[in-house]
């Protein structure tokens, strides 16, 4: 169910939820996404372009982080609008890594809007910049 | 190799349509660790509103890719995919994707700019439906580094 406008505040936090991300996931975003370039699943690959190994798909992390934002909304399809920068990479060793995400809201609109900043950070430190949801509530 | 600027204005014919399968939702979903009934149990879906599953907010860059890759691979464009990374990403939904959609992509190459060195590319992606009506407007930046 859609969350209602009546249980959201300014300030509301969300999170923060850690996601797990291991050489299958990455595999299964590249065939579910459609992209396959190796530097998301080829750690021999990876180091000979320079990378210190495989990293996560920026993409997979933005995905990540709207599926903590749709958890939130209560119905994946209320997040209208989605936008990011990809400011630094999610080395994923053969071991896998997590990220962390969370949110709060920064305001809401007389339609019933929220708008949502996300934080996503590997290893403590942020890897999206102004990466914000806004999410049609009830 | 140097991006090749007077790309800029052009829009690509449109690319699609492309099948939208719920066993495709399911697989997407879980990648992105996405628990949300909505993507996976139709009733659910439709409990919420929809004809049958729907997306995840982000499924839609498999439809915009597939719908710019016309331009980023066309070796006349002047990219060097091995130099490239994602610098930045939206998507404004009209509504959400569901399974049975045919979405068809019509790439515009919003602008290309130098800026320290690397180029600066942004692409804008509509995804339409079978009647022509908006679902999506995809935006994406891609960096090309410069360098050697």
């Amino acid at each position: 169910m859609a969350r209602s406008r009546a249980e959201v505040s300014v300030g509301d936090t969300i999170g923060p939820v850690t996601v797990p991300v291991d050489r299958d996931t990455l595999v299964a975003y590249a065939h579910a996404s459609g992209d396959q370039n190796p530097i998301h699943q080829d750690e021999e690959f990876a180091t000979k372009v320079g990378l210190p190994d495989v990293i996560a798909h920026g993409m997979w992390t933005m995905g990540a982080a709207g599926s903590v934002v749709a958890g939130w909304a209560g119905d994946a399809g209320r997040v209208e609008d989605f936008r990011t920068r990809f400011t630094a990479m999610v080395v994923v060793p053969r071991g896998g890594a997590e990220v962390e995400v969370s949110g709060v809201v920064t305001s809401l609109d007389e339609d019933g809007r929220a708008r949502v900043e996300v934080t996503v950070t590997a290893d403590g430190a942020k890897v999206l910049g102004r990466c914000i949801a806004t999410v049609r509530l009830d | 190799m140097s991006v090749k600027a007077d790309f800029a204005g052009r829009t690509l014919p449109p690319a699609g349509p492309f099948p939208v399968d719920a066993a495709l939702i399911a697989e997407f979903a879980a990648a992105v660790g996405s628990s949300d009934p909505v993507h996976t149990d139709a009733a659910a879906a439709r409990a919420a509103g929809y004809s049958d599953v729907i997306a995840p907010p982000t499924m839609a860059v498999r439809f915009e890719q597939q719908s710019n890759a016309a331009y980023v691979a066309d070796p006349d464009a002047g990219i060097d995919f091995s130099r490239v990374v994602h610098g930045e990403q939206s998507f404004t939904h009209h509504r959400p994707i569901v399974a049975g959609d045919e979405i068809t992509g019509t790439t515009t190459v919003t602008s290309i700019r130098e800026a320290g060195g690397h180029a600066m590319i942004t692409v804008t992606t509509e995804l339409t439906d079978v009647d022509a009506a908006p679902v999506c407007t995809a935006v994406s930046t891609i960096v090309v580094r410069g360098g050697e």
